[in-house]
């Protein structure tokens, strides 16, 4: 029972990650139908830059260590949300009206582009968060014990994950969203500033790729310049696995993949951990080619 | 119309797609208060000439001045703010978002809320349909109810100009009637109408003016009594006598 518990809340730890980094996949589709390749190099970002600040500011020393951490991920998330806008800048906005294909090379060679320049400022080898940043508390729940760090990690993913969906949901800029992603020529006609749309949303997805990375550094420890890559791709799966361009299906589709990634390497076998969780996501496309939450929109002609 | 000023008035547009030229340099006027309508088959270039109004295409000669501004120099959401709004061709209702929601989107450029709630509510006066089905998600509607629903949410904005596209394509006789009878209360109202239509009989019957385009270009302009009463207009778009 402990050991499952164990899993349950790994799982649901690296899911809420997952399910971070998953968002910024599925926004920018959702508006521009284009997949970020260079999304998960953002969530890379996060974590170095989140080293950075922590080493030449020492937060929290000034502000203890739940204020120097919130602060911290405050200003990583602007800061790889200001990177996500110059991005789409240089290497999607020139490319708004040429062929799709066009843009995803460009995504491909941004992708290389920021690996290298990591690989170039920080070097090739891993980098070690200081250790005592949080508290190693571990906490009991219902007579079994949990580290602090993971209910935290999971608390803070649902927090934004909320925060995302009532904005989107319930406000009017995130309705104007809403309406660029379903028919741009229809926003326009509405009043609402598409170019601004897409701006927010290469704001918003690294910004909460880059509070993700910085998660992963404080959860882990270690980062290095190349994980951008596996957790990319893990967190594209989700959104496939969600219903790309469907934001609670990206939510569901990370939290899904992190549960089945932790159960099928404790159960069935750890070697075969990430062949479960594509297993799955080919299993979920067979039987609903458009993503668990992904909608075939009800038109009439 | 009389010479007063123009309230609108497009001077030797051109406009293409690609390497394509859709408009050769055409002019139209539409004066305050009227309802002006464009005919011409399909590829005449009607659509293109009110996205162009619109701001959604670039111009590559001319200019649409409005109010004596040249509105070819400004951004789709600026026109919008200015006052002239459009319900596009197939209606584009947003068809995940809910009816209230898709009006709601119409008055985007407001901020004011009681101006919202104020246009919420004669646009639900003038579509009761609309109000019934406020909750409901767009997509889900009728076809007649979502092209209510694409006028309505023209409307939200208190146009000054009223751009529609096709408000009768894909609807019954009954429904088309109704719509044009909104059309003309909306038009009373003081907004001024563009109406393309390929339903030219019914188009002619409602609008003071007409224009016929036909491969991107003006073919004729007259008042709309005598367009209908024209033997080329009545053999080329209106079937002879039905």
């Amino acid at each position: 029972m402990e050991f499952f518990f164990q899993q349950l809340t790994n799982g649901l730890a690296v899911g809420g990650i997952y399910a971070l980094i998953a968002l910024g996949y599925t926004m920018v589709y959702g508006v521009l139908k284009l997949i970020n390749f260079a999304h998960g190099d953002l969530f890379t970002m996060g974590a170095y830059l989140g080293l950075t600040v922590l080493a030449s500011l020492g937060l929290h020393q000034h502000l203890g260590a739940f204020g120097g951490v919130v602060v911290l991920a405050l200003m990583i998330m602007g800061l790889v949300g200001v990177v996500g806008i110059l991005l789409d800048r240089a290497a999607y906005k020139p490319l708004r009206e040429s062929p799709r294909l066009s843009a995803v090379v460009s995504a491909l060679g941004a992708s290389i582009f920021f690996q290298n320049a990591l690989m170039l400022v920080y070097g090739a080898r891993y980098q070690y968060y200081p250790k005592d940043i949080l508290p190693k508390t571990v906490i009991n729940i219902l007579g079994m014990p949990v580290p602090l760090m993971r209910i935290l990690i999971l608390a803070v993913s649902i927090l934004m994950m909320a925060g995302l969906q009532f904005f989107i949901q319930k406000t009017k800029t995130g309705t104007a969203i809403r309406a660029a992603a379903i028919d741009q020529a229809a926003a326009r006609l509405m009043g609402i500033n598409v170019d601004r749309v897409i701006m927010l949303v290469f704001f918003i997805g690294p910004a909460l790729g880059g509070a993700a990375g910085l998660m992963v550094g404080l959860y882990y420890g270690q980062i290095n310049f190349t994980m951008g890559w596996v957790y990319g791709l893990k967190a594209f799966t989700a959104a496939i696995m969600g219903g790309i361009g469907n934001i609670p299906g990206a939510m569901l589709g990370g939290i899904l993949l992190g549960l089945i990634e932790a159960f099928g390497a404790a159960y069935i076998s750890l070697a075969w951990k990430d062949a479960i969780a594509f297993l799955v996501l080919i299993v979920i496309l067979i039987v609903r080619p458009t993503g668990l939450l992904g909608e075939r929109v009800a038109s009439k002609v | 119309m009389n010479n007063s000023e123009a309230l609108l008035e497009i001077k030797n547009l051109h406009v293409k797609y690609g390497h394509v030229e859709a408009l050769h340099g055409i002019n139209l006027r539409v004066g305050e208060g009227e309802i002006v309508t464009i005919l011409g088959a399909n590829g005449a270039g009607k659509s293109t000439t009110l996205n162009a109004i619109s701001g959604l295409l670039k111009i590559t000669d001319g200019g649409i001045l409005y109010r004596g501004d040249a509105l070819h120099k400004m951004t789709a959401d600026k026109i919008v703010q200015g006052g002239i709004t459009q319900a596009p061709e197939g209606r584009r209702v947003f068809g995940t978002l809910t009816v209230r929601e898709n009006l709601r989107l119409g008055a985007f450029t407001i901020a004011d809320a009681a101006r919202v709630s104020d246009s919420l509510d004669w646009i639900y006066r003038l579509f009761p349909r609309l109000k019934e089905r406020s909750e409901q998600l767009a997509g889900t509607l009728s076809g007649g109810e979502q092209q209510m629903l694409a006028i309505g949410r023209a409307l939200m904005a208190s146009p000054k100009i009223l751009l529609l596209d096709e408000p009768s394509l894909g609807l019954a006789p009954l429904l088309v009637k109704a719509i044009f009878e909104t059309i003309k209360e909306i038009n009373k109202s003081g907004v001024t109408v563009v109406l393309v239509e390929q339903n030219a009989r019914v188009a002619l019957k409602l609008a003071h003016r007409g224009y016929v385009m036909e491969v991107g270009n003006i073919a004729l302009e007259d008042s709309a009594s005598a367009l209908l009463a024209n033997p080329d207009v009545q053999q080329a778009y209106l079937g002879g006598k039905k």
